[in-house]
């Protein structure tokens, strides 16, 4: 695989062009990730409403595979019901992603949802 | 006459490599872990093949052969640092020498609620946690040495940080991250003066540079094999023998007993009573392989060497735009490391995109995590050099690494 196919525009698109890059103060459930490899840390924010995600958010740096992890995931997570949300698997991020994730990126690729694991643990 | 392409003969994996990808591997990782010469594998396999049994008290002829071929190991390795061979303790790494040391000198040091450790904020976790660790359970204070204005190791601070209350200074010898080569001997004068134990973690430079115990006069040391062309799961306590002899041992076990009963042990004399277990016998014999591999070429040409490479990499690097070295950039002071950051690019995405360009480097905080927030980044590229690199590597890296900003450039 080149360069060119891990690095797909979609990826780079959601790398520079970060979706809800931002915090969410008002009662949201947070949680946070840390790549042991690197040091990059991804806070995720989800408000919930009627059993339902209101708004998704993440901040947080990183490279370009876990920040358009963070990116995707707060849109795939906006409008879909709890139960939905806490039924996303691993398997779900690396088709989101659309890329071959080599063993070594695992822990970037899921950065975002073991965040997203974390805010979820806190929801009653 | 130093001729790292016919050195590169010894290192197999380069052969391999290339028959399997169909292009040349620019290792510049050894940082992490060199490679392994085929000499030091043969050694290991002798051993193996030839002679495999266990050390001390066999009593028939391989047995003999490997105890024999076991002290000889302590004898080459001990050459390497100018220590006695009885002054030499195999581990099974640096980690390992690293924690055993702290806990043998945590009972031997009467160590007092408010005492302190001073240390560097560069250090690698190996070092630095075990003795964050020590003073969470004695209640010492951990006091660190800073960068200066040049991004280097503020020795000249020492005077001020050091006090009467200090028992251990422990500072790595040259850093993984930025390659610079701190100034030992200086540390463990002003040490001694306040009347502390100076520990060095010289994982990074022995093999790299010459590396004298005694003229360095630290009252410990440690290393691994792996970084010096031997194999993995071996690593060296040196310890004073004066010290050595009065501590007590932190692990315990078979071999290590002078005499038993069942209330207690009495020990052996050194250095049997800090090594209990059945040792890694072919690790020794692998590491000591390596050594007289290094003591071959020469310290001072290896040394030389990977100066000529930190010059080049640091020519070839500066002139792409973006980037921000962040070594020594003395080459005389540098241990053959050359970490920077690309603009734009995260070193993640570096290392991957440079791994399919065949160019292999390490991107991350390499253990230091305190040393990258000093530093003002989360994590970092490193490129680094050993006696089978050359400029081809290092044009190989350059060129990878316009192709990584090209992906990021779209």
């Amino acid at each position: 695989m080149n360069s060119e196919e891990l690095y797909k525009q979609n990826i780079i698109d959601h790398y520079k062009n970060p979706r809800n890059k931002r915090e969410i103060k008002d009662n949201a459930f947070h949680g946070s990730g840390i790549n042991a490899s690197c040091g990059d840390k991804i806070d995720f924010y989800v408000k919930i409403a009627k059993d339902a995600v209101q708004d998704a958010s993440f901040t947080g740096e990183g490279c370009a595979i876990s920040q358009a992890a963070a990116s995707m995931l707060t849109e795939k997570a906006i409008g879909k019901s709890l139960a939905e949300l806490r039924s996303l698997s691993p398997g779900d991020i690396y088709t989101m992603l659309g890329v071959k994730i080599s063993p070594g990126r695992a822990n970037c690729a899921l950065l975002a949802y073991q965040a997203l694991s974390k805010a979820l643990a806190a929801i009653k | 006459m130093f001729d790292s392409a016919n050195i590169k003969k010894d290192f197999p994996i380069f052969e391999n490599y290339k028959r399997e990808n169909g292009a040349s591997l620019s290792y510049l990782d050894s940082a992490a872990s060199s490679q392994t010469p085929k000499q030091v594998v043969e050694a290991m396999d002798d051993y193996y093949f030839k002679y495999r049994s266990n050390i001390h008290r066999s009593l028939y002829k391989i047995g003999e052969k490997a105890t024999g071929k076991y002290e000889e190991a302590r004898d080459a390795v001990a050459r390497v640092i100018n220590a006695l061979p009885e002054e030499i303790v195999f581990t099974g790494g640096a980690t390992a020498s690293s924690n055993m040391l702290v806990y043998a000198l945590e009972k031997e040091l009467d160590l007092k609620e408010g005492d302190e450790i001073v240390t560097t904020v560069a250090e690698h976790h190996s070092n630095l946690v075990p003795l964050q660790e020590l003073a969470r359970r004695a209640k010492l204070s951990l006091k660190h040495i800073g960068m200066d204005k040049n991004s280097r190791l503020d020795v000249d601070s020492l005077p001020k940080i050091i006090t009467p209350k200090t028992k251990i200074v422990s500072v790595t010898l040259a850093s993984n991250v930025t390659g610079e080569i701190i100034d030992a001997r200086r540390v463990a004068d002003l040490a001694h003066k306040a009347g502390a134990l100076v520990i060095l973690d010289a994982t990074k430079a022995v093999g790299h540079t010459t590396v004298d115990a005694k003229a360095l006069d630290c009252d410990f040391l440690f290393f691994s094999g792996h970084k010096m062309l031997g194999p993995t799961g071996i690593g060296v306590l040196y310890g004073k023998r004066e010290l050595l002899e009065k501590m007590e041992p932190s692990f315990f076990g078979g071999g290590m007993i002078e005499s038993a009963d069942l209330k207690e042990a009495r020990f052996l004399p050194l250095p049997s009573r800090f090594e209990p277990g059945t040792p890694n016998i072919a690790g020794a014999i692998g590491l000591a392989e390596a050594a007289r591999y290094i003591e071959k070429i020469g310290l001072s040409e290896i040394k030389k060497h990977s100066e000529k490479l930190v010059s080049y990499a640091i020519e070839k690097l500066s002139v792409i735009p973006g980037i921000r070295i962040l070594c020594e950039r003395e080459p005389a002071r540098n241990i053959g490391i050359v970490s920077f950051v690309i603009n734009g690019v995260h070193p993640h995405d570096a290392a991957e995109i440079l791994s399919r360009e065949h160019v292999a480097i390490r991107g991350g905080h390499h253990c230091a995590m305190p040393f990258m927030k000093e530093l003002g980044v989360t994590s970092v590229n490193r490129a680094s050099f050993y006696i089978y690199n050359d400029e081809g590597d290092i044009d190989a890296l350059a060129e990878g690494i316009k192709k990584a900003k090209l992906v990021f450039s779209s």
